[in-house]
């Protein structure tokens, strides 16, 4: 048995997600190798080498793979995948479209976003928003698979000594043409990974009100987010969105402002640490899976908590 | 240019679910359901290409049970042409539909498949990849806008950390996400005239499609349930319990 973990990472930085994947991958069993498909990669590949628990590094460094184009990375995993038994992703936006793709290139039915393996060919993952967990179990000789990086810890990323070795170009499509990003930039931790988080709802009123939760963050050393409904209101960007269909975190505390609680987003938070609630409606959901509740106007509360937090 | 946009019907978004007795699943016995509202989304989309006078057929498909004709109408009441229904009542995984839905876009010569990007039932978020996959097409995943131009389409795609602009070539396959745009209700005049248009009804065989499954459901639990808390009544009694009680800060 061995395991293909494909690496997240911007040519530059490896991302934290990928780490958790090797934590999935190692609980499978067998060897672990890691795919770094990138230009100008290098310092992810050396990043890869040092992960505890993997074994070798492929490294595809060409211009065919600079923007993560999901059509050349899955064509280029396909070329490499007769050697393994798995290929694991993050669930992130970038395995989620990379993974099935490639399942079906390699008429392989994917399983996604596990949050647990039961063995080499059994896995669990929630299905309903989390209102549900499903247990399944692959009939595929090759089984590929994305995963929740909440549910695994991180790999060790200082003590591994792995081999690294290059892989060929397997060719770009002439089908889509990258134009560019508009990422947003913050000093702030990355959400997904933050220890702690401090997510803003309808209640927020508009995007100006949100630097108060920035402050907060800040006095946190947290990371800052937020429900649909702040979203869709066009409050913050679509990268802060944490649900069902956003991002999935589970910080050590997580600190719902103006949230009410639908169940989409509950299922992108309900597996962090501690879990706080600022909201001026005493029935609102929230209430009922918080830790610490606290029934005030948020322009009161949190004023209030950045104060306290200032004098100590 | 054709459009085919495939829908599943799902358990309605705001329903509590409960998962069944013997652990085979979740409960869907007398259970309100409705189009996923990804899929609306998809469906409003194709409309709107359609109304700004770069299509001419929009084409709705669903794979499922009788019942899923109702969900086909609901396509066809907000606007769209007909209706392709390949009747199963079999419970089908992404691999298998995906490649109905490409037999389908190969019969009809679409142009462009539009999907919701994931149904909020399975949460799996696969069809529409494997559907590209599987036509050989381009792939324009979790997009916030779509607009027709000489070389095909330019794309818009919400990824984790912002925005990423593709250009791809015609045909496409693309999966919506939640800020397309906000899809119309239907009327009640087109809900009438939605009685009126065609269904083409077919079965798996009829397009030669193997529908085994490859995956096989264990056992289906509740997850483990969260305990409410205690209420505070100020920042210094919050402050003081999330340092010397949870410890978290």
């Amino acid at each position: 048995m061995s395991v293909l973990v494909i690496a997240e990472h911007d040519n530059s930085q490896l991302s934290p997600g990928t780490l958790n994947t090797v934590t999935a991958a190692s609980a499978v069993g067998g060897d672990v190798h890691v795919l770094v498909a990138g230009s100008g990669c290098a310092d992810v590949a050396a990043a890869c080498g040092k992960i505890a628990g993997v074994s070798k590094v492929l490294v595809a460094d060409a211009a065919t793979y600079a923007n993560e184009i999901t059509e050349n990375t899955a064509a280029l995993i396909k070329a490499n995948v007769d050697a393994y038994s798995h290929v694991m992703a993050p669930a992130s936006t970038f395995g989620k479209a990379l993974i099935p793709y490639t399942a079906a290139l390699c008429d392989v039915q994917a399983i996604s976003d596990i949050s647990e393996v039961v063995s080499e060919d059994t896995f669990v993952r929630p299905i309903y928003a989390g209102n549900a967990l499903q247990t399944v179990q692959s009939t595929d000789a090759l089984k590929m698979l994305t995963v929740r990086t909440t549910a695994f810890e991180l790999a060790d990323g200082e003590s591994g000594s792995a081999e690294i070795s290059n892989v060929d170009d397997a060719g770009a499509t002439d089908w889509v043409e990258f134009l560019g990003q508009s990422l947003s930039q913050s000093e702030r931790p990355e959400l997904t990974s933050a220890r702690i988080v401090v997510s803003g709802g309808r209640g927020m009123q508009n995007g100006e009100n949100f630097a108060m939760l920035e402050k907060l963050a800040d006095q946190f050393g947290g990371a800052v987010g937020a429900s649909r409904a702040a979203v869709d209101a066009g409050f913050v960007p679509n990268d802060y969105q944490v649900g069902q269909t956003g991002k999935v975190v589970a910080p050590d505390m997580y600190l719902a402002v103006g949230i009410s609680g639908a169940i989409q987003h509950l299922a992108g938070m309900k597996d962090s640490k501690v879990i706080v609630a600022i909201n001026n409606d005493e029935e609102a959901p929230i209430f009922q899976v918080s830790d610490y509740g606290w029934n005030e106007d948020l322009f009161v509360a949190v004023p209030a908590l950045q104060a306290e937090l200032e004098s100590q | 240019m054709k459009i085919l946009v495939p829908v599943k019907r799902v358990i309605d978004a705001n329903i509590r679910v409960r998962v069944k007795a013997d652990n085979t699943g979740v409960e869907t016995a007398n259970v309100k359901m409705a189009m996923n509202p990804f899929c609306e989304i998809a469906v409003e989309e194709a409309l709107r290409i359609k109304e700004a006078g770069n299509a001419e057929e929009v084409i709705v498909l669903s794979v499922g049970s009788d019942k899923a004709a109702e969900t086909i109408r609901t396509g066809l009441a907000m606007g769209a042409d007909r209706g392709v229904h390949v009747q199963t009542d079999e419970a089908l995984e992404p691999l298998v539909i995906a490649k109905m839905i490409k037999a389908v876009a190969d019969k009809e010569g679409t142009d462009l498949v539009i999907l919701g990007k994931q149904s909020i039932d399975d949460d799996n978020n696969q069809t529409g990849q494997m559907v590209a996959a599987l036509m050989g097409r381009p792939l324009g995943s979790y997009i916030s806008k779509i607009e027709n131009n000489d070389g095909g389409f330019a794309i818009t795609r919400e990824i984790d950390a912002g925005l990423e602009s593709l250009q791809i070539t015609s045909p496409a396959v693309v999966t919506a996400d939640l800020r397309l745009n906000e899809p119309r209700y239907a009327s009640l005049p087109n809900i009438m005239k939605a009685k009126k248009k065609p269904i083409d009804a077919m079965s798996p065989a009829d397009l030669g499609i193997d529908t085994s499954c490859r995956l096989k459901v264990v056992t289906v639990d509740e997850p483990p349930a969260r305990e409410a808390g205690v209420m505070v009544s100020s920042a210094s009694e919050l402050v003081d319990k999330l340092k010397n009680e949870a410890k978290v800060i």
